[in-house]
């Protein structure tokens, strides 16, 4: 499920108001005196591929600078759209034009103050045919910024365009540096990419050891305040086993758990004692990917019969030892979007086979399977390789269609071969996958008919013409009222249809050393705030220079 | 003997050269482009514009024949190219980076393999069947069987957790900066012994099995016969007749080791987190990052056939029968 995990790219964060089921700590975090110094030692499970998050798109890359830059916007704990390098803004009610104030206080690492030339360079570098990044497509709708005075910037979009705001959440890069690398097309090339990234994050880049480590140091000239904790270490550490050692042995201080070593391995005194541990639901879906142009799943009651038969209940313990919420549709429970107003399918095999029967599957043969003019009904469920979840999700569901009657033949391939030769191909029956979801509810490209050509991703090929519809003015409303009204609406045609079989939306675990205070966990996540957390002095366990 | 290894070297080129299109070949039929991984597989965001922009950087849009042809060209005058991988760095900047950690640990490797299995193998063969014999098959079977990455976690947990004797993995700890400099040598040093035992001891099985074999062959000959009936000492006769003889198959086995010296394995790398060869090139075919593979390829092919012929030059200086006939004749 690597595909999951990039497609959460610039969405590694996510959408609504939180209410306090959503997420949840292990122990209350202790208070302490607010002090400074110290240093949190994080892993990171690969290797990165460069320092300007821009243009690269893997989830580690912008782990490893998050800290580091900074956009116009951001999100607060309930992911609401709040201020950040812009102190306000002034968005037109037709959504058309934007205007936005810079804070005069920020200056870039090496001392040079943010202006709007900066922005301006941004949307830029962001358009620039030369450019290769993965989020052009953001800024598509762009018109054109310029600049009005030094700390104002006004945006013109080409169409009503919901994102409006949301796109400046991308990190914000110093003209005075890397003007000349964009306009070479050579921006892998610039030192700001490997040795030496400028931003105007709350920490600064100490030092880079490829494949070893990743050193920021904290900011003391940051806007809002030096950070606490004087530095940050990522260590890379490719094995999952040895984080989770490291972590038991103190090595490092912050580490994502699976849900065995949540449930299971780290349940003893000692552990619970050096250590917080955290859950909130992560922003990535789990589902049964049935392909449309198979007339069999061309049948809404097959679907309908499969999300019946298929007990979620069931699956999210024995995959996910319960750290995992249904799903009934693709946005989050808990989300502003989420609409928990939908048709459900709670497991009930009796009526599966019953909607089975209403499709012509009637009859049985020998081996107990349903046939219908001859066929009996089986297919092959494909996984990729290295998916636990993936291949244990792919064994329940296996077992629970057998009940109904149907066969399953479950095929483990390499991911690429997976995605290129059968997923992008449409050279499949079924599929257990996940899709990663943005901090935005449009899915245009998930949902829309016109999405499903080779090499898009709407690869179930589900055709509805009222989705269609709403999708387009999704795209088109920025008042959040009238856009949830439009995905509500959305949510109970994909809940009735069942164009993929909605299953569940996986928790994240982060582990945190106890001695670090001021972590509030939120349906964000815990990470949103790094430069408020704390050790207090007594606690210190690195000395700082 | 000189004119010899010349024409080694000159048949060589185009067994290189062979190697090289095979492998180009074959690599570009795995499914799946660098640019893919780049452009986010699954990324709903991602466009095929952006898809289309890498595969020119890259010229993937050219045919196979012409990307082989442009490759081998900037072969020629030792440019590896660059990265496929997102962060586009100069092939051999990456490779250099790598290869001394793992030459060190791989060095050390074998080092002691060779130190422990000699004596070991000889040890066992001259006492065949004794006790020892009995404990070192028992343990070369284990040896064998034990997977690394078991072995690996399980000494982390004894001699990292437990007792916190050592690191668990890394190169170096966070603080190294500020130590001293026999400390950080230390430090340096502790990091690596825990990887080294790892790598040893399914090295060690295979290396005293063959040292234990080919003595056993040795010390059955007349030779070593008429060497006692002349009524020389047991170690002189195992030591200097015996063995001299019996260390002739260990030095191909370990000419044909040497170009797995930059290879590196890829578990113990990544278990322990050791920025080296293996975890380079196991990155680089999942991203499909051709010019890494190729470029690592190329290296481990020319020391492959340059071990092959010293180890067959070396033949010729340890065993007086084999003599190189120069100048065509055969």
């Amino acid at each position: 499920m690597r595909g999951a995990l990039l497609a959460l790219l610039l969405a590694s964060a996510l959408a609504g108001c939180a209410t306090k089921e959503d997420f949840e700590v292990s122990a209350a975090p202790r208070d302490g005196d607010r002090a400074y110094g110290d240093t949190l030692i994080r892993a990171l499970p690969a290797n990165i591929s460069g320092l300007i998050p821009n243009i690269t798109g893997d989830k580690y890359s912008h782990d490893a600078v998050a800290l580091v830059y900074n956009g116009l916007i951001t999100h607060d704990k309930d992911t609401n759209i709040i201020p950040d390098l812009a102190a306000s803004w002034d968005l037109a009610p037709d959504c058309r034009e934007l205007t936005l104030k810079l804070r005069k206080d920020v200056r870039w690492h090496d001392g040079q103050p943010f202006t709007a030339d900066d922005v301006v360079f941004t949307y830029q570098l962001m358009t620039n045919p030369k450019t290769p990044s993965p989020y052009k497509d953001d800024f598509e709708d762009v018109a054109g910024v310029d600049v009005q005075d030094p700390l104002t910037v006004r945006v013109r979009y080409k169409q009503p365009f919901a994102n409006a705001l949301y796109i400046w959440g991308q990190s914000m890069l110093p003209k005075h540096l890397l003007d000349k690398y964009m306009r070479e097309g050579k921006l892998k090339e610039a030192p700001q990419n490997f040795t030496n990234p400028i931003g105007t994050g709350p920490y600064k880049f100490h030092e880079l050891r490829s494949g070893e480590k990743i050193v920021v140091v904290a900011n003391p000239d940051y806007y809002a305040g030096r950070p606490y904790i004087s530095r940050v270490v990522y260590r890379i550490i490719p094995s999952q086993a040895t984080i989770f050692l490291e972590l038991k042995a103190k090595g490092i201080d912050q580490a994502d758990l699976t849900a065995l070593q949540y449930q299971r391995q780290t349940d003893y005194p000692a552990f619970k004692k050096s250590y917080n541990k955290f859950r909130y639901a992560a922003n990535v879906y789990t589902y049964l990917g049935l392909n449309h142009q198979d007339p069999r799943f061309a049948d809404r009651r097959v679907r309908q019969a499969f999300a019946y038969a298929i007990n979620k209940k069931d699956l999210i313990e024995g995959v996910r030892l319960g750290m995992a919420r249904e799903a009934t549709g693709p946005y989050k429970p808990g989300s502003w979007v989420y609409n928990p107003k939908v048709r459900t399918y709670p497991y009930d095999p009796a009526r599966a086979k019953k909607l089975l029967a209403e499709a012509g599957w009637t009859s049985k043969n020998a081996d107990g399977l349903l046939v219908k003019d001859g066929q009996p009904f089986t297919f092959e469920l494909l996984i990729s390789q290295g998916s636990d979840e993936g291949r244990k999700s792919a064994e329940i569901i296996q077992a629970q269609l057998r009940e109904i009657g149907v066969g399953v033949e479950l095929r483990v391939l390499e991911w690429a071969t997976f995605l290129k030769e059968h997923i992008k191909k449409h050279r499949f029956a079924a599929a257990a996958m996940a899709w990663g979801v943005g901090l935005d509810p449009d899915q245009y490209s998930i949902w829309h008919s016109s999405q499903t050509g080779p090499d898009e991703f709407n690869f179930v090929s589900y055709k509805n013409a009222e989705v269609d519809s709403l999708l387009e003015q999704g795209r088109r409303t920025c008042k959040q009222a009238d856009r949830k009204r439009i995905y509500d609406r959305l949510q109970e045609i994909l809940a009735e249809d069942q164009p993929l079989i909605f299953l569940f939306f996986r928790d994240t675990m982060p582990a945190v050393s106890s001695r670090v205070r001021g972590i509030v966990p939120g349906a964000i996540g815990i990470d949103y705030n790094v430069n408020e957390w704390y050790v207090p002095k007594p606690l210190q366990l690195y000395m700082s220079e | 003997m000189l004119w010899y290894a010349l024409r080694r070297l000159v048949l060589a080129l185009p067994l290189l050269l062979g190697i090289t299109f095979i492998t180009f070949a074959v690599i570009h039929l795995a499914p799946g482009e660098p640019v893919d991984l780049q452009a986010g597989d699954l990324n709903a965001k991602s466009s095929a514009q952006a898809r289309q922009l890498l595969r020119e950087m890259y010229g993937l849009d050219k045919p196979l024949a012409v990307q082989y042809w442009n490759w081998l060209g900037r072969l020629v005058r030792l440019d590896f190219g660059r990265s496929f991988a997102p962060d586009g760095r100069p092939v051999l900047q990456k490779i250099g980076e790598r290869l001394p950690v793992t030459l060190l640990l791989n060095i050390v490797e074998l080092l002691i393999i060779v130190a422990l299995s000699v004596p070991i193998g000889v040890y066992s063969a001259t006492r065949q069947y004794s006790t020892f014999d009995k404990i070192t098959t028992v343990f070369v079977f284990v040896g064998f069987a034990t997977p690394d990455f078991w072995l690996a976690l399980l000494l982390m947990i004894l001699f990292g957790i437990e007792l916190g004797w050592l690191p668990i993995s890394g190169l170096r700890s966070l603080n190294w900066e500020y130590l001293t400099f026999w400390r950080q040598q230390w430090d340096f040093l502790s990091h690596l012994i825990l990887p080294i035992l790892v790598a040893t001891f399914g090295g060690l099985a295979g290396f005293s099995r063959y040292m234990r074999q080919s003595m056993l062959e040795v010390v059955r000959q007349d030779y070593i016969q008429s060497a006692r009936a002349k009524g020389l000492a047991e170690g002189v006769v195992i030591g200097k007749h015996a063995l001299r003889n019996a260390l002739l198959p260990l030095v191909t086995i370990l000419g044909l080791s040497l170009p797995g010296l930059i290879g590196g394995s890829v578990i113990v790398e990544s278990i322990f987190a050791i920025p080296g060869m293996g975890q380079l090139m196991v990155q680089a075919v999942f991203e499909r990052d051709y010019p890494v593979i190729m470029g690592n390829l190329v290296i481990v092919a020319s020391l492959t056939l340059v071990a092959n012929l010293v180890a067959d030059l070396a033949y010729g200086l340890v065993d007086p029968r084999i003599r190189f006939v120069g100048r065509g004749r055969r």
